[in-house]
């Protein structure tokens, strides 16, 4: 698999064992610091969450607290709200991060492109993602979004839609779309990267060859990119499906609980029913689900790499 | 190609003495601890510049009258050298995440919250609340007696008043006079939601873009919740029976919910499954709507010259009903102390000012008398400028409020009190999901059927732990 | 092969760049692509736009059917910004930021040194645990980090967000810092290694000079996501420790018409960042491609 740790243990076989020991600490010493403080700030606060989810504790009812076991699992496994959002939430991530690197991709098509005020135009392209979140999504459940003042609705006033209410009628669509502005500069970004990197002489070759421009793409250009997409997908997806902020400020999750993310529900039944162990054992659930997808999910993705690499 | 060219170099790579690597390390960790090592000397003291005196902070909620309190309390300060105050203003969701967590967990971040005559009798009787009734009563002048006493008793546990009012709201219909002139309609002072739906629907005018009636539509127990409660009372239904059977899909309560969708559906604002208290205030204050049902205190916004386009053209009915009986809701944002503050007399000072009748003068001659908290202290009322300024709206604010009964609020008995919530710990968690049920059926996502039977279910869950204790 | 090739892959874009300096003779200036680019950046920059513009105006023109491009511009928005006491917000936020940013690269290179030049024995591991945190739910443990800062006494304290925010950006800090330090020229290091340099002026002489860039790019990318962050703040702050996004949700005043002073105090809210951005773009291009772009 990967080539990086053995050779390193190869390289000295002849030295003494304990030698040996007091190299790998000294190797590894100037990454403890980092890991020790992971640990504790992002590991700690989890083993608690872990304690509580085994808790009934109602913050609001006090004295409620008694140990109740697996109990908060089950309503969490009943509990058809939660299948919902958790629906919605593989719905907005995958939807927003697909979404996002197709427009990021063609975007990074053109800026590779020479034309006049291409530096503007990335200068453009790029505030999106520099707009703080919670700004962002009010201003487009306001300023853009708003049935009566929006401008979505003025500008498509044209088209007979008069008062369409956006946020309303595609609540996880108009959040999804929110996101996906935000997020296509990065993947935008990273997709640049993977054109600019790519060998003009070959491109040329191809080019001279007689290879039309759309065969260029399909059979050199999208192998090249592939890392830089996968790349793009997983970082995106990381910080996407923890998106709290878009659902917070523009919909609370409604109409109903229509574009609800398990994030938000969770924060819900913490500040809003103040259930502290229901809402300890959706988080427990929600994480080890999350290990287990992403841990496939890189694998998935990340296997068949070298062989492409070969190909390209 | 690149993974060879990683390998390559740090299979060939010896390390370098262990002495000055241990240097670089603790260079970078050592860096590091310092900067932790600040917390212990906390960061308190670099923004507020180490200020001498008691400071009391103070979390509200983001409404203009709170915004105006802010932009007096240095009147506050100079009255009171040795405190210093410090505000924490959110919007109501978020200032009431906060504040609960903060009190119910003691964490002892505030002196003086915003709470209403929601949380009050629960949290004094959870002890979480310092009782105030010696402070007024140590207080000479504040004249507590002049709180209305509907307010009073809402907030009131075992005789004592754990909170005071700052200000204090019913519910009632605002109308444009103008235009129900011009169509030659007369609007009954004690309108029936029949009445209301029929003046609605000849008022709705899409193509102007004008709705008939601007309701609330949007999730939320103390959003669309609000109003929808009160229709429900108004239609002889209730949550619960005395022995704590949900009965939210009973005859009544589909009715009345019935109607309000309906209603909304036909002749409401558009966005109406987003539209909550600012929308609405929004819309109607742009003349985008011919009626509007809600707070008492949206005279604030809508009469004001300023922000509103068709102040000084409104009328106003009582609370629409139906079979009689009296619909208007109970609110009052207030401000009490929580038993974790270290500084309660101080905190009681900041209290008392901010609802004296004192401070309803300092807000009238300084910021206009529109700006004055409505729906507090009768002596508010007797101002001869804010008498003359509400003369249209004030005597039915104080009639709405004094007409409201949240000890027994529905028709049928009922094991809780509130008007448009249930005074239990639960009622945030289940008001909210059984709203967003309704804001679905609002958005024609689902019939209200379902909606009920969905509801049903919730409150019924709730209701079982009660039957059960 | 997991995680840990993405970034191992990005040196291979190092050593392709020189073959890349030939000018491209291709095509010239294209002018559909251009037309379609600027739609396309226009597009995506309107609603920033439309922002900045409504902040000038009165609540009035704001709200109005029919959205005025021109109007007579007016700061009275930004007055009542200014006036409702942003500044401790924005000392928080700059703080919080600055320092939070500082401890992810003293904590940070040298981790991410031990994962590249030097690196360990389960490298990929620990690379997979350190991205693998940032997929956890932080609701999930907000309430735990809520009592904790309770019973330490620091609800409300800066250090508190600074801590919170340090964890939060090390990970994806750690990541593109491995990512610079894999493009430092092996046949330096040998050299130097061969001389018997000592590590500290290896490091300050041969690998600091070509991982520097790098060190800007992962600092202003740090710096972007706490000034953003909004969720941490919100729960563990009241007065003293409250930052420019709580501001900005407070501002929303929930009753009236506000839409031209909300577009002032997200101005105010955003700019920072969006000038930041803008200036740095290097960096962030560089940052966000992972060293890819020079």
């Amino acid at each position: 698999m990967t080539a990086i740790a053995p050779p390193v243990a190869a390289a000295r076989p002849a030295r003494a064992r304990p030698d040996r020991r007091r190299q790998g600490w000294v190797r590894r010493a100037p990454l403890l610091p980092a890991l020790v403080f992971t640990i504790i700030v992002t590991q700690l606060p989890f083993l608690l969450t872990l304690w509580y989810s085994l808790q009934s504790w109602s913050l609001v009812r006090p004295g409620s607290e008694h140990f109740v076991g697996f109990s908060n699992y089950a309503d969490v496994f009943k509990d058809s709200q939660f299948r919902t959002t958790a629906v919605n939430t593989v719905i907005m991530t995958v939807g927003t991060v697909l979404i996002a690197m197709v427009i990021g991709v063609g975007l990074a098509l053109v800026l590779d492109r020479k034309f006049l005020g291409r530096g503007v135009v990335r200068t453009l392209l790029i505030t999106p993602f520099l707009v703080m979140p919670v700004a962002g999504a009010l201003l487009w459940k306001t300023t853009m979004f708003d049935p009566t003042f929006g401008i979505v609705n003025f500008l498509l006033r044209p088209f007979g839609i008069g008062h369409f209410n956006w946020v309303g009628s595609f609540p996880l669509g108009s959040v999804m779309i929110e996101m996906i502005w935000q997020w296509t500069p990065f993947m935008m970004l990273l997709v640049l990267a993977g054109l600019q990197s790519q060998p003009k002489d070959i491109l040329e070759a191809a080019s001279t060859d007689g290879a039309r421009p759309l065969q260029i793409f399909r059979e050199l250009t999208l192998p090249h990119l592939r890392r830089y997409i996968e790349l793009g997908i997983v970082l995106g997806a990381v910080y996407v499906v923890n998106e709290f902020d878009a659902v917070y400020m523009m919909t609370q999750g409604g109409p109903g609980i229509s574009s609800a993310n398990l994030p938000f529900y969770i924060y819900q039944r913490a500040f809003l029913g103040f259930q502290v162990g229901q809402a300890a054992a959706m988080g427990v659930v929600v994480v080890v689900a999350t290990i287990i997808i992403a841990t496939f999910a890189l694998r998935l993705i990340f296997t068949s790499f070298s062989g492409t690499e070969q190909a390209a | 190609m690149a993974r060879g060219r990683d390998t390559g170099l740090t299979a060939a790579r010896t390390p370098a003495s262990p002495l000055s690597r241990r240097a670089f390390l603790a260079g970078a960790s050592g860096g590091a601890a310092l900067a932790l090592a600040g917390c212990a000397t906390g960061a308190k003291q670099l923004f507020s510049g180490g200020n001498s005196g008691t400071t009391i902070t103070v979390a509200i909620v983001s409404n203009s009258q709170m915004q105006d309190a802010i932009s007096l309390s240095h009147l506050f300060e100079q009255q009171h050298p040795g405190i210093h105050l410090s505000f924490v203003s959110l919007p109501e969701n978020e200032a009431r995440a906060k504040i609960t967590a903060d009190v119910s967990t003691k964490g002892g971040e505030f002196d003086v919250v915003m709470i209403s005559n929601y949380e009050t009798p629960m949290w004094a009787a959870n002890g979480w609340l310092v009782n105030l009734q010696p402070y007024i009563n140590a207080t000479p002048g504040y004249d507590a007696g002049d709180f209305l006493p509907q307010l009073r008793a809402t907030l009131s546990h075992k005789g004592d008043l754990y909170s005071v009012p700052f200000y204090g709201e019913s519910s009632f219909l605002m109308y444009r006079k103008d235009l129900m002139a011009q169509a030659g309609i007369k609007m009954p002072a004690r309108p029936t939601w029949t009445q209301v739906e029929k003046i609605a629907a000849q008022m709705h005018n899409a193509k102007k873009g004008r709705a008939g009636i601007c309701l609330r539509g949007d999730p939320g127990w103390g959003e669309n919740l609000a109003p929808m409660n009160t229709v429900i009372n108004s239609f002889g239904g209730r949550w619960f029976t005395p022995a704590w059977q949900a009965q939210l899909t009973s005859p009544e309560v589909t009715r009345a919910v019935s109607t309000y969708v309906s209603v909304l559906q036909k002749y409401g604002e558009p966005g109406a499954p987003q539209a909550g208290f600012s929308e609405c205030a929004t819309l109607y204050g742009q003349g985008d709507a011919a009626m509007w049902y809600d707070a008492t205190s949206a005279v604030s916004v809508i009469e004001d010259p300023q922000s509103s386009k068709v102040a000084g053209r409104n009328g106003y009915a009582w609370a629409p009903s139906q079979d009689g009986h009296p619909a208007g809701w109970l609110y009052t944002w207030s401000l009490a102390i929580p038993a974790t503050s270290p500084h309660k007399q101080a905190a009681w000072d900041f209290v008392a000012w901010m609802t004296s009748k004192s401070y309803i003068r300092t807000v009238g001659s300084k910021l206009g008398w529109s700006h004055v908290p409505p729906g507090s202290r009768f002596s508010s009322y007797q101002i001869p400028q804010y008498k003359k300024l509400s003369a249209v709206y004030g005597p039915l604010t104080l009639q709405s409020i004094n007409a409201t009964n949240s000890a027994h609020p529905t028709v049928k008995p009922v094991p809780y009190t509130g008007v448009q919530f249930l005074d239990i710990p639960e009622f945030q968690d289940l008001g909210t999901t059984v709203s967003q049920q309704f804001s679905a059926a609002i958005a024609g996502q689902q019939s209200v059927g379902s909606a009920l039977s969905q509801a049903q279910q919730y409150a019924q869950v709730v209701g079982d732990t009660y039957r059960n204790a | 092969m997991t995680s840990a090739d993405m970034t191992t892959a990005e040196p291979g874009v190092g050593t392709a760049a020189p073959r890349r300096v030939a000018p491209r003779k291709k095509r010239g200036n294209s002018i559909p692509v251009g037309i379609v680019g600027w739609i396309v950046g226009i597009v995506f920059f309107f609603p920033v736009l439309w922002m900045v513009l409504t902040s000038f105006k009165t609540e009035a023109q704001a709200y109005t059917n029919t959205p005025s491009l021109i109007f007579s511009p007016t700061l009275s928005q930004y007055k009542t910004v200014f006036s409702s006491g942003i500044w401790p917000y924005v000392a928080n936020s700059a703080f919080a930021t600055i320092v939070s940013t500082i401890l992810v690269l003293l904590l940070a290179t040298p981790c991410a040194f031990a994962l590249s030049l030097r690196p360990v024995r389960k490298t990929r591991d620990v690379l997979f645990f350190f991205i693998s945190t940032k997929m956890l739910p932080v609701v999930a443990a907000i309430i735990p980090i809520y009592i904790a800062a309770r019973d330490l006494h620091m609800l409300d304290n800066i250090f508190t967000l600074v801590i919170l925010y340090t964890a939060m950006n090390l990970p994806i800090a750690v990541w593109m810092m491995r990512s610079f330090f894999l493009e430092v020229p092996g046949e330096l290091l040998e050299a130097a290694e061969m001389d018997g340099a000592p590590l500290r002026r290896t490091v300050t002489e041969v690998i600091l000079p070509v991982v520097a860039p790098g060190l800007a790019a992962t600092a202003l990318i740090c710096c972007i996501f706490a000034w953003n962050e909004f969720f941490f703040a919100v729960n563990l702050t009241a007065t003293q420790a409250a930052t420019v996004p709580v501001f900005l949700v407070g501002f929303i005043s929930s009753e009236g018409l506000y839409f031209a002073q909300l577009a002032a105090a997200a101005t105010v809210a955003t700019l920072p960042v969006i000038l930041a951005g803008w200036v740095a773009q290097r960096q962030l291009v560089r940052g966000l491609s992972f060293g890819a772009i020079k």
